[in-house]
């Protein structure tokens, strides 16, 4: 099999221009999303029949607790491939994700506190999914703190993708602790077998700000492993020409 | 529309405080990891064309010196 | 210009390099300022997984909990208040210099208390909020950390500038320092407990401020007499 394809993905002058020109796409189309979603959960979706309008905030929650996760699963396909195959630029990703993933995962526990408040009657209970969302706030930020004390790039790219690895058990923790333990916190809006719960007044706005997430945080992405690449290649000619060209304008 | 008024919109219900709390805090680190990347490529450049002018001078003097050896060597 | 006015220029100029010299070292290494938040944050998590996660008993234990992880805490933070000035020499221009080391050492506590001891007191809400500790005395638990850990940040600079010449002191730091803040433990915690029983909690707060006063005012000396045997070997 002609794998020239993978290992061009690993170039990171290639990576650089295509993600000039993909980054424009998924960051419009991300805001666009995020902006229509919010609207037509605010204003437009009806409130629930027991909560009221403070289930407006699940429009915020849930697509921050999906990509919290996906973030840190993405982190480690691209650790096994920094281990496995050395590529520097699964490297690069898992040092730009780290932050996004945490950030996401902090809206989603702070989102999911706030609408605990009026619904359960309290901001925080030590719950399965709760406790180990936290952990997986810990885990992004051991990450970023890791890679951040080790001063060598090869040992900080090695030590940050074992340290991603061996933290992956905690996330089928989060996905089935609803199920495996009696908790508070409710079982999934979206599952890839069974219809939403919920009517499509109520679920189309959370798709939408499901997709405009993903698509926010590949550019975000796409943004700082390009300032990674700058950095990591900025022996490379073609490096010190962006440089050059940039500082003239 | 699920509003009679905009006032309406803005109390929601009475769970106005967590509403636009979660959504205000939401919009604040949405834009934070925006801006992030940007002001940090910035100063990658600047930083990056400061190295490359100071090595570009390095590489003058030396170059400087080479021929300089090289005439009076040859006096 | 006489020799007095001179002297007192040159005091503040001093004590504005150790400041600026502080805060810029701050800033180059932010991210290593948030490790100790983190270890705060993760020690008070362990007490509801690992005793127990009813409200009960977590709001009974909220506030010496707390203590306990900000005093933990802030022992970890301690070495980088010498050390890093220890290793490149700079430490012993400190002592040298004409003006007096008693002030020095306090700008320099202060400072490390306003980047490791400050935050603690900023998160600490949020984190009795988790351990269900009732919101009215939230504000008395903060007070008592604002007061108390400008207190272990003082006590601590002790036994940072005691071991600042051995080469593993972290743990040495901790065991000499911590037997020495149980009091400031005792009475902060004392105080939320009050306020949850209902009683007056300012005879508590007066004690916490006379150990704040005693520390402003004492533990200087002792921080340089103990760095001037440090770095004399």
């Amino acid at each position: 099999m002609n794998w020239t394809w993978f290992y061009k993905l690993g170039s990171p002058k290639w990576f650089y221009d295509t993600a000039n020109k993909l980054l424009p796409w998924f960051l419009w189309l991300g805001v666009l999303m995020l902006v229509v979603g919010t609207v037509w959960g605010l204003a437009f979706a009806p409130q629930d029949y027991q909560q009221g309008n403070s289930f407006r905030i699940i429009y915020l929650h849930v697509p921050s607790a999906i990509l919290a996760q996906s973030c840190y699963m993405m982190m480690a396909v691209a650790a096994v491939i920094s281990l496995v195959w050395k590529m520097k630029l699964a490297d690069m990703f898992i040092a730009s994700a780290a932050p996004i993933g945490a950030a996401f995962t902090f809206l989603a526990l702070f989102t999911g506190a706030v609408w605990g408040k009026p619904t359960w009657g309290t901001w925080w209970v030590w719950d399965a999914r709760l406790t180990a969302m936290l952990v997986l706030l810990f885990l992004y930020f051991g990450v970023i703190a890791l890679r951040s004390a080790l001063e060598n790039i090869d040992l900080a790219s090695r030590a940050s993708a074992i340290l991603v690895l061996v933290g992956v058990v905690n996330i089928p923790i989060i996905k089935y602790s609803v199920e495996w333990w009696n908790t508070l916190h409710q079982p999934a809006t979206f599952t890839l077998t069974e219809k939403p719960a919920m009517p499509p007044e109520m679920w189309v706005p959370l798709l939408v700000m499901v997709i405009g997430m993903y698509c926010f945080f590949t550019a975000v992405a796409l943004m700082r492993i390009k300032n990674e690449i700058l950095l990591r290649e900025r022996r490379t000619k073609w490096v010190q020409t962006i440089i050059s060209e940039d500082i003239k304008r | 529309m699920n509003f009679e008024t905009f006032t309406e919109f803005l109390l929601m219900g009475g769970h106005a405080l967590y509403v636009w709390l979660s959504y205000g805090v939401g919009l604040f680190i949405i834009l934070l990891i925006y801006i992030q990347p940007i002001f940090a490529r910035r100063s990658i450049i600047q930083e990056l064309s400061q190295r490359q002018r100071r090595d570009a001078q390095d590489n003058k003097v030396s170059n400087e010196a080479v021929a300089q050896e090289k005439t009076g060597g040859n006096e | 210009m006489n020799n007095k006015g001179n002297s007192e220029q040159g005091l503040f100029s001093v004590l504005g390099v150790v400041l600026k010299r502080e805060f810029l070292s701050a800033y180059r290494s932010r991210q290593e300022l948030a490790n100790p938040l983190v270890f705060f944050i993760i020690v008070i998590v362990l007490f509801p997984l690992g005793v127990s996660p009813e409200p009960d008993f977590l709001s009974k234990a909220a506030a010496g909990l707390v203590w306990v992880a900000a005093l933990l805490a802030t022992m970890l933070s301690l070495d980088r208040l010498f050390q890093s000035d220890y290793d490149d020499g700079s430490l012993e221009q400190l002592v040298l210099c004409a003006q007096p080391l008693y002030l020095i050492v306090l700008v320099k506590s202060l400072i490390h208390w306003s980047l490791t001891g400050l935050p603690l007191v900023l998160l600490s809400p949020f984190l009795a909020i988790m351990l269900h500790l009732e919101v009215q005395h939230i504000p008395v638990l903060m007070l008592t950390l604002l007061m108390g850990t400008p207190v272990i940040s003082l006590i601590g600079g002790i036994g940072a500038a005691l071991t600042v010449s051995l080469r593993s002191g972290g743990i040495l730091i901790s065991l000499l320092v911590l037997p020495l803040t149980i009091p400031v433990l005792i009475f902060g915690t004392g105080t939320v407990q009050s306020s949850i029983d209902g009683l007056s909690v300012a005879g508590h707060f007066s004690i916490m401020g006379m150990m704040l006063a005693l520390a402003l005012t004492l533990s200087p000396f002792a921080i340089a007499a103990a760095l001037k045997i440090s770095v004399s070997d």
